[in-house]
């Protein structure tokens, strides 16, 4: 797969019913120890990849891209599935290998498997056209980036089991399970989850898929998210717990920890403790690092910050999984870019932190300690009083769980569910003496020594093997339903596939969505009315105010609007920038070998920054040194008489100005007073200015008066290449 | 539901009888517990099956989803259910020598189900 080519969706549809998963089970970063990249030794690293997109500011540093020793996770649902693809090859170059689909609203309650490729509400509806198409997408992404990735999505409601099975034929590696989440926040019968919940994880123990679990959900539910801690221990190790019984191996365990709080509370203070307290208890699974999205506002740099504190406790604790919610969650259902946003935080924060405990340890006595002792003592008291009431049903239905008090304070505000209620009640069925099921990875009670088997031979052996053994035994369906499925879908948006034809895009082909940043300077309910009608007279459809901050009360509002611009482009038609046209290293050292060149560089203005500039002409950075010009450096905030005075002086070829900040446009105007100084002194002809800086557009800076102007991501050798060219040019004249 | 309105956290009252084990007892306790919570929830599950159960099994024995929910309805109107819905196709498969999934498409399609309620013993509800 070449990187500048799309994935075509089209192919990626074809031929489903013979797509095979080429492995099976959940993948580990592979940890490489004391790894070495751009002079930087990391001591809690994995195995690059072979394609990323680096952060922002690698381009300082080779453009190194280290990842995490965690496995990052992206969450990706916009409701079409033919779209999301896309979005996972985004979240793979930016360093995700846990891809999480999130379900449809409602299939929870869905008695059997969903088939076809119908949309969905806030998620896709999980099928196995769905399941197959993107783990083959997911194929070609893991081999360009090359690290596996993980795929997951959710195996509860009442077709857990029949969930269970698809996944572990189709190769699913990863899966939400827990009966609690069926009967606390899903209303499905207790007894019928967790009698389903034992065959869905038998299942999902024979196909190695790491399960997590859903005591997450508690903290998004509690009316006071942080005093569910000692109640979610306990829903912890019941899943836990019931998932080694039935067979799932410790490491395939995973629990969904949040750190419940989140500032203005004081975060690491409530956080941290009950952190340290799960992994002393749980030592033996894994733990998967959700972040607190209770509090999550319309503000993405809020929930940025929230994400990045959550992650201090992710390295002070150590977290197996990484999990990102994309920051615009809180307002819409997340965007690609928010979702790339997300990943490239979680790797900047994790990779930032790198071996903070090699430095940092956690106080053995004092608050931590006593708070963390604490935690395990209020979990235990429940537990005694869950057995005390007679048990879990029993504590369920009498409202133990999602209480707003921290236990043993009571408020009697939990959620109750009735034993014999909720949807699928009555429907548990006792086993006869002669019950039998010829399959794998059954669970219980299975009587087949009536057909002469011994107790440790498979079942399945009786049929001639399962789908398990024999995957040709597998029935797909393609579609049901004639109008709602990707076909029909990809019929409106297919002039957006790998063609010419592009339009703004946020989450589906063709969308047209895009968002304004306006900050008017009037109060908010003003601002919001009046950026509703710029919106308007900016011909955006549909606008909608997504966010709103208060700058001060009457001086300022910052508004954010979501709007549809029905504005398609061809690219055939575009006139695109022309792309510098360079000469090679080889040459440039032949011409400067030739005929010796001397800069003088400086940063003007009122500027203390000297990175770029340093950067430009620094030999270890590969800037114009290496080629032997002879570079005079001034330093930084140079005026602009003495820059030109010094070329003067030393009979130089150039001056090389920086300005990386301009207030006012003040970088231009100090280009145009450097091609003036120099003109009144008679020297313009003789001497080349070049400008640089983050803020500079080469053809305004042209304008101003200098030779040329260089932007954000220039090279030393783009300037050599233009100061040889330009030489040659005044040469020849 | 309960009419209290309010429970005082009495956490220093009632961790007497935890204060004083070490951190290891202490999870040592924690796991016990689980454990006589847990119990009884792996017996339940042990002894019983679910109609979503039993579709599973059905699909691992190559029945498409649309096929595993018609048959295990029928399974259980049938009054089979105790059986294993798997259980049922297997039997008329033996019965008629014939293959799993066409004995499944059989039961589907109405036939068999008092041969298989015979050489299970099952009287018709009827």
């Amino acid at each position: 797969m070449n990187k500048n080519d799309k994935l075509n969706i089209l192919e990626i549809l074809k031929d489903l019913d013979k797509y095979e998963p080429r492995r099976r089970g959940w993948a580990w970063r592979e940890p490489v120890k004391n790894l070495e990249m751009a002079g930087n030794t990391y001591s809690d690293a994995s195995k690059p990849l072979k394609n990323s997109i680096p952060l922002p500011a690698a381009k300082y540093f080779d453009n190194i891209d280290p990842q995490p020793i965690q496995v990052i996770t992206s969450e990706i649902a916009s409701g079409r599935f033919e779209d999301d693809i896309r979005r996972m090859r985004m979240a793979a170059w930016h360093g995700a290998d846990h891809l999480m689909v999130i379900r449809t609203a409602g299939q929870s309650h869905y008695d059997g498997l969903i088939e076809g490729s119908p949309q969905g509400v806030g998620g896709v509806p999980i099928t196995r056209k769905q399941v197959r198409a993107q783990r083959k997408a997911l194929d070609i992404i893991e081999d360009e980036v090359g690290r596996p990735i993980n795929f997951h999505s959710y195996v509860s409601g009442v077709a857990g089991p029949d969930i269970a099975v698809m996944f572990a034929e189709e190769g699913i590696n990863g899966a939400h399970q827990d009966p609690q989440y069926n009967v606390l926040y899903r209303n499905i019968n207790m007894i019928r989850s967790f009698v389903d919940a034992a065959e869905s994880k038998k299942i999902m123990a024979w196909a190695d898929i790491l399960q997590i679990d859903g005591a997450h959900n508690a903290n998004a539910t509690a009316m006071v998210a942080w005093k569910v801690m000692p109640e979610l221990m306990v829903q912890h190790a019941i899943n836990s717990l019931f998932s080694e019984k039935i067979g799932m191996k410790p490491g395939n365990i995973a629990l969904s920890t949040v750190p419940p709080t989140a500032a203005p509370a004081p975060d690491l203070k409530i956080n941290l403790p009950y952190a340290k307290a799960l992994r002393d208890f749980f030592d033996k699974y894994k733990m998967r690092a959700q972040m607190n999205t209770k509090y999550m506002e319309s503000s993405t740099r809020e929930a940025t910050v929230t994400h990045v504190l959550n992650m201090m406790i992710s390295k002070l604790t150590s977290a197996d999984i990484q999990s990102t919610i994309t920051p615009d969650e809180g307002r819409n259902v997340p965007w690609h870019m928010y979702n790339v946003e997300a990943c490239d935080t979680a790797k900047q924060a994790l990779i930032g932190m790198d071996g903070l405990l090699e430095m940092v340890d956690l106080k053995k006595e004092g608050y931590l300690p006593n708070k963390v002792r604490e935690l395990k003592e209020r979990a235990i008291l429940f537990f005694e009083e869950l057995l005390a009431s007679g048990g879990y049903f029993q504590a369920v239905e009498d409202g133990f769980f999602i209480d707003s008090g921290i236990y043993p304070e009571r408020n009697y505000d939990g959620i109750s569910r009735k034993i014999n209620g909720g949807i699928g009640a009555n429907t548990v069925f006792e086993r006869d003496e002669d019950y039998f099921a010829p399959v794998t990875a059954h669970f219980g009670y299975n009587n087949v020594f009536q057909y002469g088997l011994a107790a440790d031979e498979s079942p399945a052996k009786l049929i001639g093997g399962s789908t398990f053994e024999d995957r040709n035994k597998i029935q797909y369906i393609d579609e049901l339903d004639e109008e709602d499925n990707v076909n029909v879908r990809l019929e409106t948006t297919k002039k957006y596939l790998n063609s010419n034809l592009i339009k703004p895009e946020v989450e589906w082909a063709g969308d047209g969505i895009l968002v304004v940043d306006v900050t008017l300077p009037t109060s908010i309910r003003y601002a919001e009315s009046a950026a509703l009608v710029i919106a308007k007279k900016m011909n955006l459809l549909d606008a909608e105010i997504i966010h709103r901050e208060v700058l001060q009360n009457a001086e300022a509002t910052r508004i954010q609007i979501k709007g549809k611009l029905d504005v398609e482009i061809d690219l055939n038609t575009l006139v695109l920038a022309k792309e510098p046209d360079l000469l090679s290293d080889t040459e440039i050292r032949e011409y400067v070998n030739n005929n010796p060149m001397t800069i003088i560089a400086g940063t003007v203005g009122e500027d203390e920054h000297s990175v770029g500039l340093r950067e430009i002409i620094d030999i270890k950075h590969g800037g114009i040194e290496k080629y032997g010009i002879n570079c005079i450096y001034l330093g930084t905030s140079v005026p602009i008489t003495k820059l030109v005075d010094a070329a003067i002086e030393a009979n130089a070829d150039a001056i090389l100005m920086s300005t990386i900040i301009s207030h006012d446009d003040v970088h231009y105007k100090n280009m145009k007073k450097t091609h003036e100084y120099a003109v009144e002194k008679g020297v313009r002809d003789k001497i080349i200015i070049i400008a640089g800086g983050t803020q500079v557009t080469p053809e305004l800076a042209v304008k101003n008066g200098v030779d040329a102007g260089f932007s954000r991501g220039t090279k030393g050798h783009h300037v050599a290449s233009f100061l040889v060219k330009k030489k040659v040019e005044m040469n020849e004249n | 539901m309960s009419n209290r309105k309010f429970r005082e956290d009495d956490f220093e009252l009632r961790r007497k009888h935890l204060e004083h084990l070490s951190d290891e007892e202490l999870k040592n306790r924690f796991w016990e517990l689980a454990d006589q919570t847990v119990t009884p929830l792996i017996d339940l599950a042990y002894k019983n099956t679910t109609p979503a159960i039993e579709r599973s099994v059905l699909l691992r024995m190559g029945f498409s989803s649309l096929e595993a929910k018609d048959l295990v309805e029928k399974v259980i109107n049938n009054g089979l259910i105790g059986k294993g819905a798997g259980h049922v196709v297997y039997r008329l498969s033996q019965i008629e020598k014939i293959d799993i999934r066409e004995a499944g498409l059989k039961l589907i399609g109405n036939h068999g189900w008092d041969k298989v309620k015979n050489s299970f013993g099952v009287k018709n509800h009827e």
